[in-house]
């Protein structure tokens, strides 16, 4: 049961807690303790931020088969996302039909259920998006 | 550095092989590569071998030991290592046997590649694959490895025009090369309406834009071109070796529609044996998904980029055309059990240089090049392969 | 019940009800009942229904992050988060530890999760005025919120639905001072559930006069003897609203219009969210509230026991930036209507199989 795993990335799974490089200034999701460009020139200079949570659909596909966990939501959307602050992520779009998802979209950040360890193992959460309105 | 050259060849047939485990077709392949270089066992220095993860298929880690023993080598006591890369395993497989000969630590190497994919139920083999990816930050938030792959294509489609139909042709294409192949999983053809009529995967990836689970092994000798000539008289020289990586999440990449480390490594490949594109008349390359090779074919400099899709409507990837791409077949006909395609694409290259390819001989083929991928393009291996 | 010299209050609140929602109709279609007389006996058109990914906690978080983003307050400054519901996720591990996190409010605050049927919300309000009030806590934060479960085929499954409400309670910026709060509880077993049930179970007709009117009209009638108030000194009330019926019943019998509830009464469109009921039903008031307005709100959790509260708007809810999150009417338009066998699939009525690993 990898709940430490996940329990690490809370404050990135709930909050889109990401960094900022005091060299470079670029923003980087999920938070690294190094720069990838700067590398270490960027130690100790991760500068702790959070993404607005808004951002644009940059590519997308319905899944239609998926491990057991997500039988009950199959089929679903995973897009990337463009976030405004110039990085990208993986997620679900939800609460739309999937034929309404289309590259450039607008949408906004959520927090639902990812999975869970079974009928008696904890629950995990983390970002989703819906349409911004 | 001293050259390096492949002595023998072996492959198993590709499939499901519900009467064999993994430790018979481990060692069948390469029972039929050192057969076919005319070598005795003794005279063999290291073993390598390519395998994804023997650990999760069939809960056996320490496949070199696995191998080396099973294989006999284990008596002789033989340096035995497991290589990983995800689905480039055994590409990677064929450079460290390829580094270990040109540096002049070992004369003789066996490289093998082996993967058991049907001892698990299909959703299983499905999370198992899904760990070439992020599991962290792709995985867990419901991309599978197909829906990956699928994105790229959208995206594809949505800045160059690339069209459905001309991604379901990679695998028309490949099921018309692997109907010429006896040791293919799928030796029939497929029609385009029954690529774009197939059961949505991801879309607009179906069932068949997806290479399938197999099982099978491939192995190879690799030789000092230097000791060559006492074991064939058609060694096939390895004119390059060359490896790139990139990030992990495809959400990381620069751009989504190119795996920068096919560019890197294939630059660095066509750098080492001096030669161009142009000059590559056979090549395999890593079509798990159908947008994968449209990717290859542009990214390794055969096309421009974002001319892949119409380059393969136009017939010009298939045997005859102006570079036969996959004549075995691809990963999608001729199957990918994961560990043993890098191998199974340089075993090709070589019947192809050979001229042994009967039905899909590549007329008058003298330099090829195999391109293996580990996960959405973050481990690229490319190969060049010349007959002297 | 409040302490003297010490004004609390209201300064920031959220709501959130999902988006899918089910007829009684459908759900008499399947039932072999008539739909369609349901809907009228309860004077319920629809239900929310959660999608399978949210849960309690998930609509607490969405209607506490809604409330963050009305006021520019610091988290850290949050000092108890208290979350009311009847279908916590967990048995143990509080929903309030997870809203916490969810908005930045850990590590220096108490948590603790609250059970009172469909009062919990509530209770938590009175727990968090009682803190600020005492100089514990500069604010208090307190949820309501359920994906409340009834029983196929049960009359009770054409009501139990989905969603929550948060408020922020504290003593400077209020947007509404709570003048007053009074409860009345006593032990009648009108509806529980036993550990390790599935559904709750209830005494049918018992529980309308000696449960729900008995409770909330006591307490109503004991917060406005304390007031010394009557109804037509309120501008709005708001009734704990099992159906679209009783709480009509009951402020009639406390004095008050039907115009005085229109604004709070969702549960026609909603459905019972149970412990989201009063709280989503004040937040809709609030969207809408003048300075000066008066409130009149009285809970009621099976088991038994009525919160009450007489709440005065303040004119800082003028400055307070109620469009930065959705409404609750913005939320009861959102909505996507769904058969009888998604809604099963959605609420794991349907047996899966067990995952052979």
């Amino acid at each position: 049961m990898p709940t430490a795993r996940f329990w690490r990335e809370n404050p990135s799974r709930y909050n889109l807690r990401a960094c900022r490089c005091g060299v470079c200034g670029k923003v980087i999701f999920p938070p690294r303790s190094i720069c990838p460009t700067c590398r270490r020139r960027s130690v100790g200079k991760m500068e702790d931020i959070k993404l607005r949570g808004d951002g644009e659909v940059y590519s997308f596909s319905v899944v239609h088969d998926a491990p057991s966990q997500f039988d009950m939501i199959k089929p679903y959307v995973i897009a990337i996302i463009k976030m405004d602050e110039g990085v990208m992520l993986t997620s679900q779009v939800v609460d739309c039909d999937p034929a309404e998802v289309k590259i450039g979209m607008k949408v906004r950040s959520t927090i639902r259920k990812l999975g869970e360890d079974g009928a008696a193992g904890v629950i995990y959460y983390g970002y989703k998006f819906i349409p911004a309105q | 550095m001293r050259d390096v050259a492949v002595i023998g060849i072996g492959d198993t047939k590709f499939g499901e092989l519900w009467d064999c485990s993994f430790r018979e077709i481990g060692i069948q392949a390469g029972l039929m590569a050192v057969g076919d270089a005319g070598l005795s066992g003794d005279e063999i220095d290291a073993l390598y071998v390519g395998n994804m993860s023997g650990g999760r298929y069939i809960e056996q880690e320490h496949i070199g030991c696995v191998i080396a023993d099973y294989s006999g080598m284990a008596r002789n006591h033989i340096a035995a290592t497991r290589v990983e890369a995800a689905g480039a395993s055994g590409g990677l497989a064929i450079r460290q046997g390829y580094m270990a000969i040109a540096s002049g630590l070992h004369d003789i190497v066996v490289v093998g590649g082996a993967e058991k994919m049907t001892d698990v139920p299909d959703q299983m083999s499905m999370a198992i694959q899904a760990s070439a990816e992020d599991q962290q930050w792709e995985a867990i938030f419901g991309a599978t490895f197909t829906s990956l792959h699928a994105m790229i294509a959208r995206r594809h489609m949505h800045e160059y025009g690339t069209t459905r139909e001309q991604i379901a042709q990679v695998a028309v294409k490949n099921h018309k090369h692997g109907a010429l192949n006896p040791k293919a999983q799928f030796q029939r053809e497929i029609s385009l309406e029954a690529v774009l009529r197939s059961p949505p995967v991801a879309e607009p990836l179906g069932v068949f834009d997806c290479a399938p689970n197999s099982d099978g092994a491939a192995a190879v000798v690799l030789c000092a071109v230097e000791k060559a000539k006492k074991y064939t008289d058609s060694p096939i020289k390895i004119t390059a070796s060359a490896q790139a990586s990139d990030t992990l999440a495809l959400h990381h990449r620069v751009d989504i529609c190119t795996f920068d480390a096919n560019k890197i490594a294939a630059t660095k490949a066509f750098k080492q044996a001096k030669i161009k594109p142009k000059d590559i008349d056979v090549a395999e390359m890593h079509d798990n998904f159908t947008i994968s090779e449209i990717l290859a074919i542009e990214d390794m400099g055969f096309f421009k980029k974002g001319e892949g899709g119409k380059a393969t409507e136009e017939g010009q990837t298939v045997i005859g055309g102006k570079l036969a791409v996959n004549t075995s077949g691809g990963l999608k006909a001729r199957g990918d059990p994961i560990g043993a395609t890098g191998v199974a694409q340089i075993v090709e290259i070589v019947t192809q240089l050979r001229g042994e390819a009967g039905r899909r001989q590549v007329k008058g083929a003298e330099v090829g090049l195999a391109h293996n991928v580990g996960g959405v393009g973050g481990t690229v291996v490319v190969h060049i392969l010349e007959a002297i | 019940m409040r302490g003297e010299n010490v004004e609390v209050g209201i300064v920031s609140y959220g709501a959130y009800v999902p988006r899918y929602r089910i007829t009684p109709q459908e759900i008499g279609r399947v039932w072999g009942t008539d739909g369609e007389m349901m809907s009228r006996g309860l004077l319920i058109f629809s239900k929310s229904v959660p999608s399978p990914d949210e849960d309690t906690i998930t609509i607490s978080i969405e209607a506490a992050r809604n409330m963050m983003k009305r006021v520019s307050v610091n988290p850290c400054d949050i000092g108890a988060i208290f979350v009311g519901s009847e279908s916590h996720p967990y048995a143990v591990k509080p929903t309030g530890t997870i809203v916490a996190e969810a908005i930045e409010a850990a590590p220096n605050l108490t948590v603790a999760d609250f059970e009172f049927a469909c009062k919990a919300g509530t209770a938590a309000i009175q727990t968090c005025m009682g803190m600020v009030g005492a100089g514990m806590i500069k604010y208090g934060v307190a949820i309501g919120s359920d994906t409340a479960q009834g029983a196929p085929g049960d009359p009770l499954e054409y009501a139990a639905s989905a969603g929550g409400a948060a408020f922020l309670i504290g003593s400077k910026k209020m947007i509404a001072k709570i003048n007053q709060t009074f409860s009345y509880t006593t032990d009648t077993p009108d509806f529980w559930r036993r550990e390790g049930q599935p559904y709750p179970s209830h005494g049918g007709r018992f529980t309308g006069e000696p449960a729900y009117f008995k409770h909330v009209a006591n307490c109503g009638r004991g917060l406005m003897e304390l007031m010394k108030s009557k109804a037509d000194d309120y501008d709005y009330a708001v009734f704990h609203q099992p159906n679209g019926k009783f709480p009509v019943r009951v402020a009639k019998q406390l004095g008050f219009t039907e115009d005085q509830i229109e604004t709070g009464l969702l549960t026609p469109f909603i459905g019972n969210t149970y412990s989201g009921s009063v709280p989503i039903g004040l937040a809709a008031i609030l969207d809408v509230a003048k300075p000066g307005e008066r409130i009149f709100a009285v809970s009621y959790g099976s088991g038994a026991g009525s919160d009450g509260f007489d709440i005065t708007v303040r004119p800082e809810i003028q400055q307070f930036r109620r469009d930065a999150a959705p409404t609750v009417r913005q939320y009861v338009e959102n909505k996507k209507f769904i058969d009888y066998a998604t809604y099963a699939k959605f609420k794991g009525k349907i047996l899966l199989a067990e995952m052979v690993s």
